[in-house]
């Protein structure tokens, strides 16, 4: 039985892995980390899931205990933030090309320093090339949902991906919504077992991540980087099973009132609920304006997105991470690189805020949306604007 | 007949260049990496071994008199066995 329960999003991505029924989590358990994992551990003492819970003494070794896990064939999860994705980086970039199908939620937190424990998408932008299918959400229902998807989409036999579950650290972690809980049988019928192809196993010895000299590793990064590209394939698929068992539908791109807008904003993760309250208040001034929210952010839905914005003149991107020393805002970044060839193409204009857990209110995202017509309109010299900056 | 190494395309590849046939590195050609080879006096050799427990890529195998050696296939000529051996036998010399 599907349950309504009143829950931190936390301890409901818990019970999410408990439902996807995960073999192995090995996790660094101190700060940065979240509930996620302690509730994980008070599921197995209790014994209702049957896991075996490494607790390791770093990020790094954290994602290298389920390397070895993955390889082994079990289930796999992890959970980090922060400065905790940092310490993992090299071993990212190993878990995804050894195409070992482990599924992490990272609960998407400011870099120190300054020392920051507050939400913005910093950590996510570095680990942005480690070739990772990464999600966006935008509430505690679609990180639950996304987290059980995310197990049937990395263990497929024409996929074996990693998978980065995306949640706004402390906006989404930290707080108590009301979550749909379904059911574990239905949940269970809806996950196959995990059935990876070249396991470790003693009656059948390989070698995995093994040396690459020159005349392979073009080929190497090239089989990844199809993998990962044909890897939207079977997340649309599994988003449409998903809708078609639980009634709950995601897409790489959705949108909110952009049907016909000439203006559109841009947004990712839990900032997208407070843009659309803002875009209702906005339409009933008269503005035409409509939302677009990124939620494949790997691999990048290219077609999708250039569909969304036929017809659009101005396309206003939230960025919540800051290129230091570059174009901005890394998501505006890769659009405005994406848009390049279209003919006629949208004035693309960058914003970077919420950096650090700030919080952008209704009145806030309209106040982007103003000026950032306005730039559209008159012009700027500069690549970006910071929104909310004190000069 | 399988495709030589060089000319395996990325389809080729198992998933994450998976190794099906663990030991391979054996065929590996690391003794091209050479600057240097070991050469023997055997005259001086009281076939202790320290060579062959020193060398750190196993190269060192004894030959057919009891002789421990280098096998050169894979020697990288790192020179360790020349220092370690107590009654310099080996002498590291420049590969032409």
């Amino acid at each position: 039985m599907t349950k309504r329960v009143g829950m931190e999003v936390s301890v409901a991505i818990a019970e999410a892995v408990k439902l996807a029924d995960a073999d192995v989590v090995a996790v660094y358990p101190i700060t940065p980390q979240t509930h996620i994992v302690e509730h994980l551990a008070e599921l197995v003492v209790s014994g209702e899931l049957d896991a075996e819970y490494i607790t390791v003494e770093s990020e790094h070794s954290a994602m290298s205990a389920c390397l070895g896990s993955a390889a082994a064939g079990a289930r796999t999860y992890t959970a980090t933030a922060s400065q905790g994705l940092e310490l993992m980086q090299e071993t990212l970039y190993v878990a995804s090309g050894m195409r070992l199908p482990i599924v992490m939620t990272v609960a998407n937190r400011a870099v120190s320093a300054p020392l920051s424990i507050w939400g913005d998408h910093s950590d996510v932008m570095t680990v942005r090339d480690t070739g990772w299918i990464q999600i966006f959400n935008e509430n505690g229902q679609e990180v639950v949902d996304n987290t059980i998807c995310a197990f049937r989409i990395a263990e497929n036999r024409n996929v074996l991906l990693p998978v980065m579950v995306h949640m706004d650290g402390f906006h989404l972690s930290h707080v108590i919504e009301p979550i749909l809980l379904s059911d574990e049988e239905q949940v269970r019928a809806f996950l196959p077992v995990n059935n990876y192809p070249l396991p470790l196993h003693p009656s059948k010895p390989v070698a995995m991540g093994d040396f690459a000299p020159p005349f392979i590793y073009t080929e190497a990064k090239w089989a990844h980087e199809q993998a990962l590209r044909n890897s939207k394939k079977v997340i649309l698929e599994v988003w449409d099973a998903f809708a078609k068992e639980f009634g709950r539908q995601y897409k790489p791109v959705e949108t909110y009132c952009a049907e016909g807008a000439k203006t559109l904003l841009f947004t990712m993760g839990s900032f997208s609920e407070t843009a659309m309250t803002s875009i209702d208040k906005m339409r009933a001034d008269g503005l035409d304006i409509g939302l677009v929210k990124l939620r494949l952010w790997r691999p990048f839905p290219f077609e999708e997105l250039r569909d969304v914005v036929k017809g659009v003149d101005t396309l206003i991107v939230l960025d919540r991470a800051l290129s230091t020393g570059g174009p901005g805002g890394p998501v505006c970044s890769e659009i405005r690189s994406a848009f390049y060839n279209l003919n006629p193409r949208p004035q693309i204009v960058s914003f970077v805020g919420g950096l650090g857990g700030r919080d952008i209110t209704i009145e806030g995202f309209e106040s982007i949306v103003r000026s950032g017509m306005e730039i559209a309109k008159s012009g700027s010299d500069k690549e970006f604007q910071i929104f909310g900056v004190r000069e | 007949m399988p495709k030589p190494d060089n000319e395996l395309t990325w389809k080729d590849l198992e998933i994450g260049c998976i190794v099906t046939n663990p030991g391979s590195a054996a065929v590996y050609r690391t003794g091209d990496w050479r600057s240097q080879r070991p050469e023997y006096d055997f005259s001086r050799c009281i076939k202790c071994g320290v060579c062959q427990m020193n060398c750190p890529e196993d190269s060192v195998k004894k030959n057919e008199l009891g002789y421990y050696e280098a096998d050169l296939y894979h020697c990288k000529g790192c020179g360790i066995c020349s220092r370690e051996c107590p009654v310099w036998v080996i002498s590291m010399k420049e590969e032409s």
